[in-house]
């Protein structure tokens, strides 16, 4: 076995050590009737090239990136991600290190992170960061229960229906069963209007919790909405897309009080959706509710700068039961790449990625909304993805030949908007060029006509 | 010979006008930016990040990285959080284009390859459980607790008991689980425990109508396998309760006693743990839970079936408590799982067992000598030591010595866990470490406990910093390079 070590004749001398006459004996403390007394019925063991060959033919059964070209997004984009983000992170002691609860060998894990910290504040303008959560849907709901926790209400939340779906999925899944009142306000166009949600927000509210890029794309009024949250004493949560602030206003700027996103866009690759990043950033005065880890510097017995976990009585193994959440993990290794991937970049890095997300996006738009069967099905400005409505109302076909083309052109939405059934959500990243739009263009200028033809 | 500069904080390094990523010219007209959004919306200058050419933030993150202990550089004998050989071999296949590069909304049809594989991770997992039903969604351990706790709660208001609020775990479990009660909605009720063993009377004074869940850790966190588990699954059962094996310890019973058949109706894996994924300096991991089939239907949504030939996403489950995380979870976690698991066989994964067993025995063998271990002649695969005569005798803690093993190379084990033990070493050596490996960390552990107090206090005397002021970092909290 490739990663065992023990021969049979060090066996034997470990057994004599122990006095014990065989391995069987070791497991006496299992009852008999407890065991299992047959072989697992699993398939038989691979070695590493069977293995390798095994891994590849499921993988050639999907369809990559060398088949298809991506314009799929709604919560995980396929971003450009610099080499130097895989060499660094890939280091063994990065990779294989434990969590830094030994902080004498862990000061650049440490390190690292208090890094991340100071990345996620200076790119969402709030004050603290956790040293990171699952991704940026539970995140979401974490911040919810931070509001919960910090304002003393459990009653009521009032979500944006511009939220991503899954995202509001995960805050049924959380609160529902607790008693806890989720009042969704309607975007018909796209984005809120900030009326309606003052209308429902009250002095048992918690917090507001908006998405800003929001799922279709569009920039809400964030500063607006917080305000209406402020002036009922309740919090304003904005999950935000970190590669818009190259060049869109600041979470912290605008007003929210907790800032959470998905990151996995800051560096990591798609893979199927996980594992993620969820960042978390809010301002001080909340940092003793927040969850997760946190990094903090310090010195050390020689007077050395060093860094620790710090404020963990907040956490599940000191305080058990009464902890503010059951948090005992980040995501250390992705916050890494998040921070290495905005050490590469800097702010004019940041900034080009979204100048070109932005353009690219709107010329894909223009293209796609120039065609007779096409047109944008929102008017609300947007950063780097788009509703598109078919006005033959066949996205399903519309989809599926794309596919057959070369491209996934877009995530159908009627699965979570039965008003939008006629609708697909396209997105553009920077790593789309306008050869790949074009002939995006093209095939749905076909679909159109091949269409037109059979009817 | 240490590269001082790289430990400067980026902001202390950043120069402006330095690049590290140009991005490619536009190729499509280049509006200007106020022209596609409106000027509220815009913010005037990007964030202040810092600015740094490519060599330089390698040369930075490279120089941090050799600051740490890693399982690639060292042994870490470390209870409960099993850390092995990470097999480079799933890293790479990983990071096969056609797995890592995969968009959560492609059709179907395109992604058969990734979902037969988390089908058949779903049947070994069932299988090494003993419990049909399974999730892949859950992001963590923990995440696995509360999810299960959620579903146990939907499976309880169905069969119109949601009276029962209570979930009773011992003294000695894992702080998540009274924490992932509470966060589901329970109350967190202790049970005692006596020389590591659940406390029968005191369970059973605590068992009634009102009780959802009984939360154990088997083995338990001493390294001891429940004998009364049966005894304690019949009572929890007999009181219309469920039993939830925190599976943090799966590493001492695979392929050898399976939760399903020892009274678990609920577990959940820690794959990273269990099944070699890489602890990446505290994640990802991810947390499948496994469960009995009353309830299956309660699981979150999706999940992954098979039909015919096809694998497909079926989110027509009624009953489901929801989505608890976004797209499928932590996949690529569960694809080194599934290489793991391939890698070993049924015999291999058996094999593990038996010498992670062995090597936690043998390291006990030797250590019980010079340091008490107060329960149990045998182990699983770890085991708990106790410094408390050490320090009554010459003042000298677990901490001391965990520190001081630092300087010799070593990673610490767990320290003052579980809470019954005083100066609690929680010992595993794991199944991927030499006879050598554990004879030259049983030599070095003696003659640490041989040494002087005061070096011991002073320890670590070789690493890169010494012991930090944690005292200062949480009464001053600063959190990031400069400091509110």
């Amino acid at each position: 076995m490739a990663y065992l070590f023990n021969t049979p004749q060090e066996q034997q001398e470990m057994l004599a050590s122990i006095g014990a006459a065989s391995i069987e004996e070791l497991f006496e403390q299992i009852p008999a009737s407890l065991r299992l007394g047959r072989p697992l019925d699993l398939p038989p063991a691979m070695g590493e090239l069977e293995l390798t060959q095994h891994l590849a033919t499921l993988a050639a059964k999907n369809q990559g990136p060398g088949d298809k070209v991506c314009f799929l997004g709604g919560g995980s984009y396929d971003h450009f991600i610099p080499a130097a983000v895989d060499a660094i992170a890939s280091r063994g002691e990065f990779y294989t290190s434990y969590t830094p609860y030994q902080p004498e060998v862990s000061q650049g894990n440490l390190q690292a992170m208090f890094e991340y910290q100071t990345l996620i504040c200076e790119l969402t303008g709030l004050d603290v960061s956790n040293a990171s959560l699952y991704d940026g849907g539970s995140a979401i709901a974490e911040a919810v229960i931070m509001s919960m926790n910090t304002m003393r209400r459990h009653d009521k939340i009032v979500v944006l229906g511009s939220v991503h779906p899954e995202y509001r999925q995960i805050l049924d899944t959380y609160f529902g069963p607790l008693g806890t009142q989720i009042v969704v306000v309607p975007t018909p166009g796209g984005t809120v209007d900030p009326a309606e949600v003052a209308a429902v927000v009250d002095d048992q509210t918690a917090c507001v919790v908006v998405q800003s890029p929001n799922f279709f794309g569009s920039p809400e009024q964030v500063q607006a909405l917080a305000d209406i949250a402020h002036a009922k004493d309740a919090l304003l949560v904005q999950s935000f897309d970190p590669l818009s602030l190259g060049v869109i206003k600041r979470p912290g700027d605008l007003g929210a009080d907790i800032a959470v996103a998905e990151g996995h866009s800051l560096g990591s690759p798609m893979q199927y959706g996980g594992p993620y990043l969820g960042i978390m950033a809010c301002r001080e005065k909340f940092v003793r509710r927040m969850p997760g880890r946190i990094c903090g510097e310090t010195v050390d017995r020689r007077g050395k700068r060093c860094w620790v976990l710090t404020l963990q009585t907040r956490e599940q193994h000191i305080r058990r039961e009464k902890a503010t959440s059951n948090i005992c993990t980040n995501q250390g290794l992705f916050a890494l790449r998040a921070s290495i991937y905005l050490a590469l970049m800097g702010p004019h890095g940041l900034q080009d990625v979204g100048e070109l997300c932005a353009r690219k996006s709107h010329y894909a738009a223009t293209q796609i909304a120039s065609q007779e069967r096409f047109e944008l099905a929102f008017s609300a400005p947007f950063f780097k993805e788009f509703v598109v409505r078919d006005l033959q109302n066949d996205v399903a076909t519309v989809l599926a030949d794309a596919s057959e083309a070369g491209f996934f052109a877009g995530v159908a939405l009627g699965t979570w908007f039965p008003e939008l059934a006629d609708c697909f959500l396209v997105t553009v990243t920077e790593k789309r060029t306008r050869v790949e739009i074009d002939g995006l263009v093209k095939t749905l200028a076909l679909t159109t006509n091949r269409t037109t033809i059979h009817a | 010979m240490r590269n001082t500069r790289s430990t400067h904080l980026l902001t202390e390094l950043s120069q402006p006008g330095r690049r590290a990523v140009v991005m490619p010219p536009c190729d499509v007209p280049e509006t200007p930016l106020n022209e596609l959004l409106p000027a509220d919306v815009l913010a005037e200058s990007p964030p202040a990040l810092p600015e740094l050419a490519e060599p330089e933030v390698v040369r930075h993150y490279t120089n941090l990285s050799t600051l740490n202990m890693s399982v690639d550089t060292h042994y870490y004998p470390l209870g409960s959080c099993t850390m092995k050989y990470n097999p480079k071999r799933n890293e790479r296949l990983a990071s096969l284009p056609g797995i890592v590069d995969l968009h959560p909304y492609q059709p179907e049809d395109s992604l058969q390859g990734i979902l037969q594989l988390l089908y058949e991770l779903q049947q070994f997992l069932t299988e090494i459980s003993g419990l049909p039903a399974i999730s892949l969604q859950p992001a963590a351990g923990a995440h696995g607790e509360w999810t299960a706790l959620m579903s146990a709660a939907a499976y309880f208001r169905s069969i119109g008991q949601e009276q029962r609020k209570l979930v009773l775990s011992p003294d000695s479990s894992h702080g998540t689980n009274p924490a992932s009660a509470q966060m589901a909605g329970f109350t967190a009720v202790t049970v005692r425990t006596v020389d590591g063993a659940v406390d029968m009377d005191d369970l059973r004074s605590k068992l009634n109508d009102q009780v959802a869940v009984f939360m154990i850790t088997n083995p338990s966190t001493l390294g001891l396998f429940e004998t009364q588990m049966a005894e304690i699954a019949d009572a929890v059962h007999a009181a219309g309760g469920l039993i939830y094996l925190d599976g943090a310890n799966m590493n001492a019973v695979l392929g050898i006693s399976r939760p399903g058949d020892i009274g678990a109706d609920m577990m959940h894996y820690n794959p990273h743990k269990t099944f070699s994924g890489p602890h990446g300096g505290g994640g990802p991991g991810a947390g499948p839970i496994c469960v009995a089939e009353k309830i299956a239907p309660f699981l979150p949504s999706p999940m992954v079936v098979k039909e015919g030939d096809q694998y497909r996403l079926d989110y027509d489950r009624p009953e489901s408590i929801g989505r608890v995380r976004t797209f499928f979870g932590n996949v690529g976690v569960l694809v080194r799982a599934y290489c793991y698991i391939l890698s070993y066989g049924p015999d291999g994964l058996k094999a593990v067992s038996e010498n992670a067993v062995l090597n936690a025995n043998y390291l006990l063998s030797k250590v019980k000598h010079f340091l008490p271990v107060p329960h149990g002649l045998r182990c699983m695969h770890e085991f708990v030591a106790s410094a408390a005569k050490l320090k009554q005798e010459k003042g000298v803690t677990a901490m001391d010595i965990a520190k001081r093993l630092l300087d010799y190379g070593f990673h610490a084990p767990t320290v003052y866990f579980p809470l019954t033990v005083p100066e609690a070493m929680m010992i595993e050596p794991t199944e991927t470490e030499s006879k050598e490996m554990l004879d030259s960390f049983v030599e070095i552990l003696f003659r640490i406990t041989e040494e002087p107090a005061d070096l011991l206090h002073d320890a670590p005397h070789t690493t890169p910093i010494s012991r930090p002021n944690e005292v200062q970092a949480a009464r001053q909290p600063c959190l990031r390079a400069v400091c509110g």
